[in-house]
């Protein structure tokens, strides 16, 4: 249940400090570590929260966003990255690169306090 | 808390945001910070514009002094409706900064020399090159010139000004355009200084061709002698078709340029110099094919009795382009046309009374000066017999992760010291050398403009384009009521022959300019017989014309010889010819070229393969439209035979010296004389015929047409595979290889990045009837589909129908889209 959670509230506060685009973009990282202290889980679950909680999070703002601009960005950056110009292979880098930061942001987080 | 774990984990995390917030090495250039470029919320995900997107927005701005309304049509074209002609430049500010905020921000930093502050000390070399040309002090002259002496334009590019910087004001850092986030720096505010460093851009990118020509022709000069030089690079065009017919009479000249006394020895001469000096890289010359056609047809050629204006200059082909449409209309006036994202107004268009277009003139407005330096200090230099003292211009180029650079620019009485101990380049040799340019002189272009936007006749466009002064251009123009006109205008300095071609000597006043050519004597021609006035870069008039034009390399030839024969054969014309007029592939160099080749011709000397490729030549149709094959032969052939007849005068040089143009090797095909260059001066046991050198070069260029051949490359659009370039030059933000005919001497002067950047037909009916377009898109977003939304049509030679209407007709029209609405803030 706990693990539920976190991953809703990870993926939650990740979206709100993205909203002000003063914040830096790694903002995530310091609330995921936050999350992870206060709602303490075994680490392996909790760097699974951190990174489902932002990678679905990230996955789903850059699908959508790609949709509704029919892949015109991203086949352009697929080629600069260079991703042979494939705009799936770009949308799963951006999930993987949150998920793989939001997971160990919340897994530091977690070796903080054990979990009750 | 188990602290280990903790740390190691700790450590990775952060290690891991410190990496994704760097900008990596990505093959030779660097990545975006990869982190925040990802970041759907912060990246370039922000930068994906849905395809539905509803551009209404209402806006507060307490700058302005009433309302404005902008209606957005189906194509993103923005129909500005103010109640004060401010208003309406702050809005047009706005919108450009809107939707070209980035090319405005990069344009404007390659012009003062500030690359290297964002791009880092790869880019030095060329920022010191445009600090050292004199840029930013040209820009700053004109700006202390502007604000002391003309209000009007002042209060035009300061709400200009602060149009743009309301919208960076509103700009949340997410929104940035993707470059920005690409590269990795910030916008910053927009000042006038940048307005008139854009504009001094447009002047180095039409006359700056003379700051590498100038050497060039120095060089080559030097290495052949004056005499083999005039005969190779000669000014004698036998088939000009110049702008003003042959045969116009001038009034006598005001100014009667002296030539110094023993410039034929101290100046045409000169001994030969072969020092060669450290080398500095030189960004790119400007193009060679920077040109334009324009023509005016009066009503008695055309079907409705009104005249047409045609207009498409030829510039780099960029993305986001150079140009964006936009009308604007006040009470004072209405036009539309095709702006500079970076300036006020319309800069080539029309409006209720009549239409105008440019061309570049091509005459050389830019000389060197050489000096002798007293000591290397460098602050004295001899003068008219006496030493005189420079003063020094301090330039700072910030250069990002490194050192600032510090230009200590020597201001001799010619302008600045642009090559010296400090600065050189290979064709430089390690010369003292001034600049001396009118774009250095303050300027007031954005005004002719801005009148030419309201003027309603031959009187008001003669007023307008009396205060250009730099570029020289040609500017056509039609009304409504009638008149059809063309007037070669600008700063134009009253030169005797071959003055300014060469480097001249620094240190005696008597080469100086010896005036600007007044301008009533300026080329003009209003109503002529023939029923239209064209341009096409060519010289401007015959040689009775009392004053130097200046090498004939600055002056394309056959457009205008294709553009008049064209012109002379019709009638009951509409704008629909008119554009297949502007878009014609025609080959009139081919026309001329291909029997003066074919003369030299021996079949049977020929190779297999070249007898092949020789037929087909002969059998093309003489068009180069994209699927023939039979212009890529013939352009190969006649480079190949170019290179044989003039390969072996020019090899010797130790730097690499320009060679003759074109119509020198047709006119001495056509001539049939015994011409002594075609030898071969390699081989010494045989004296190599012009036609020895043609069937050479035939074989030479058959073994490229076979390795075309094999790669199925032989075809005109894929041998050329015209490109529009992002201004990056990233290929994945560029269109490449277009299926577009046209090339060098074809009024559809489309090359590989280069040709017609703006395209305009407007016939001067009562309700005007007006097409254009330009191979770009109204928004320089390239997540937006508005990015290049006009290149396949433009490629395929189509045009749009252009909306200039009244505000009541445009709200309803079918084709209007979107609403923007500017309104003051309630107190």
């Amino acid at each position: 249940m706990k693990f539920i959670l976190s991953i809703l509230i990870v993926a939650l506060v990740t979206y709100a400090v993205g909203i002000y685009g003063n914040l830096p973009w790694w903002s995530f990282v310091v609330t995921n570590l936050m999350i992870a202290i206060a709602l303490p889980i075994k680490p392996a679950q909790s760097f699974l929260a951190g990174a489902l909680g932002v990678g679905a999070l990230w996955a789903g703002l850059a699908f959508g966003i790609d949709m509704a601009n029919n892949h015109i960005l991203s086949t352009k950056v697929a080629q600069i990255l260079p991703l042979g110009g494939s705009y799936s292979a770009l949308i799963l880098v951006t999930a993987f690169v949150g998920a793989l930061l939001g997971g160990l942001a919340s897994l530091t987080g977690s070796f903080v306090r054990k979990p009750a | 808390m188990r602290i280990v774990p903790f740390l190691v984990s700790a450590t990775v995390t952060a290690g891991l945001v410190f990496t994704l917030n760097i900008q990596l090495k990505l093959g030779a250039t660097k990545a975006p910070r990869l982190g925040y470029f990802l970041s759907p919320q912060h990246g370039f995900w922000k930068n994906a514009e849905g395809v539905n997107k509803n551009f209404d927005a209402s806006i507060l701005a307490n700058d302005l002094k009433g309302e404005v309304d902008v209606y957005m049509d189906d194509r993103l074209v923005p129909h500005i409706y103010a109640d004060h002609d401010e208003d309406a430049y702050y809005v047009q500010g706005y919108l450009h900064a809107k939707y070209r905020l980035w090319q405005m921000d990069f344009q404007t930093r390659v012009a003062a020399g500030r690359l290297s502050e964002v791009a880092g000390a790869d880019k030095l070399s060329i920022d010191r090159f445009f600090r050292r040309l004199g840029m930013v002090y040209g820009a700053e002259q004109t700006e202390v010139f502007i604000n002391e002496n003309n209000p009007v334009m002042k209060a035009t590019v300061d709400a200009y000004t602060a149009g743009v910087n309301a919208y960076l004001k509103e700009l949340a850092p997410e929104d940035m355009p993707f470059e920005y986030k690409l590269m990795n720096f910030e916008p910053e505010s927009w000042t006038p200084q940048k307005t008139y460093l854009f504009l001094m851009f447009m002047s180095y990118d039409l006359t700056g061709r003379s700051a590498s020509a100038d050497l060039q022709l120095t060089n080559t000069r030097d290495y052949l002698g004056y005499d083999l030089f005039d005969q190779l690079y000669t000014n004698q065009q036998d088939s000009l078709d110049p702008i003003i017919p042959i045969g116009t009479a001038y009034a006598d000249p005001s100014i009667i340029p002296m030539k110094p006394l023993q410039s034929d020895m101290a100046y045409l001469k000169k001994i030969p110099n072969v020092d060669i000096a450290k080398i500095v890289e030189s960004p790119e010359a400007p193009d060679p094919n920077n040109g334009s056609n324009n023509w005016a047809v009066s009503g008695s050629m055309t079907k409705s009795g009104r005249p047409i204006v045609c207009s498409d200059p030829h510039l780099g082909l960029n993305l986001p382009s150079l140009w964006y449409e936009v009308q604007i209309t006040t009470p004072t006036h209405s036009t539309y046309g095709a702006s500079f994202p970076g300036s006020p107004a319309v800069i080539i268009g029309f409006n209720d009374s009549l239409a105008w277009g440019v061309t570049n003139a091509g005459r050389d407005v830019l000389d060197y000066y050489e000096l002798k330096f007293k000591d290397t200090t460098q602050n004295e230099y001899w003068y008219n017999g006496a030493w005189k003292s420079v003063t020094k211009r301090v330039e700072v180029i910030k250069v990002k992760d490194s050192a600032d650079v510090i230009e200590n620019i020597a201001m001799s009485h010619w302008g600045p010291v642009m090559f010296d101990a400090y600065y050189q380049n290979p064709q430089s040799k390690g010369r003292n050398l001034a600049v001396k340019w009118t774009a250095h002189n303050p300027s007031t272009g954005v005004e002719t403009f801005y009148q030419l936007n309201r003027a309603k006749n031959i009187d008001d466009y003669s007023k307008a384009i009396q205060l250009w002064k730099c570029p020289g251009q040609n500017f056509v123009v039609a009304t409504k009521s009638g008149d059809i006109a063309i007037k070669q205008q600008g700063d134009f300095v009253a030169r005797w022959d071959r003055q300014g071609d060469f480097i001249m000597p620094g240190e005696d006043s008597s080469y100086d300019w010896q005036g600007i050519i007044p301008f009533e004597e300026n080329p003009m021609i209003k109503n002529p017989e023939r029923g239209f006035v064209s341009s096409a870069n060519q010289k401007s008039t015959d040689a009775s014309y009392p004053y130097y034009l200046g090498t004939a390399s600055s002056f394309p030839l056959y457009r205008g010889i294709s553009v008049n024969k064209q012109l002379s054969a019709m009638s009951q014309v509409t704008a629909q010819d008119m554009q297949a007029l502007q878009t014609n592939n025609y080959n009139v160099f081919a026309e001329q070229a291909r029997p003066a080749l074919m003369k030299f011709v021996e079949m049977n000397r020929l190779s297999k393969d070249a007898q092949r490729m020789v037929q087909a030549m002969a059998q093309w149709n003489l068009y180069n439209h994209p699927s023939e094959k039979g212009i890529t032969i013939f352009k190969l052939i006649w480079d190949s035979v170019e290179n044989a007849v003039w390969g072996d005068e020019l090899a010797g040089s130790l730097i690499p010296l320009t060679k003759p143009e074109a119509f020198v090797l047709l006119d001495q095909m056509n001539r049939d004389s015994n011409f002594r260059v075609a030898d071969d001066i390699r081989t010494k046991d045989k004296v190599e015929s012009l036609k020895d050198q043609v069937l050479a070069g035939i074989e030479k260029a058959t073994i490229q047409c076979l390795e075309l051949e094999k790669e199925n490359k032989l075809t005109w659009e894929s041998f050329k595979a015209t490109r529009v370039l992002h201004l990056t030059k990233i290929p994945a933000l560029s269109r490449l290889n277009l299926s577009i005919g046209g090339g060098v001497n074809i009024i559809n002067a489309t090359g590989e990045n280069h040709g017609p950047s703006w395209r305009m037909v407007v016939h001067l009916t009562d309700e005007i009837e007006a097409y254009g377009l330009y191979p770009g898109g109204q928004s320089g977003n390239p997540g937006s589909p508005y990015y290049d939304s006009f290149v396949d049509y433009w490629a395929a030679g189509k045009y749009y129908r252009l909306l200039f209407l009244s505000k009541e007709k445009l709200k309803q029209h079918e084709r209007t889209k979107w609403h923007i609405q500017f309104k003051k803030a309630v107190a």
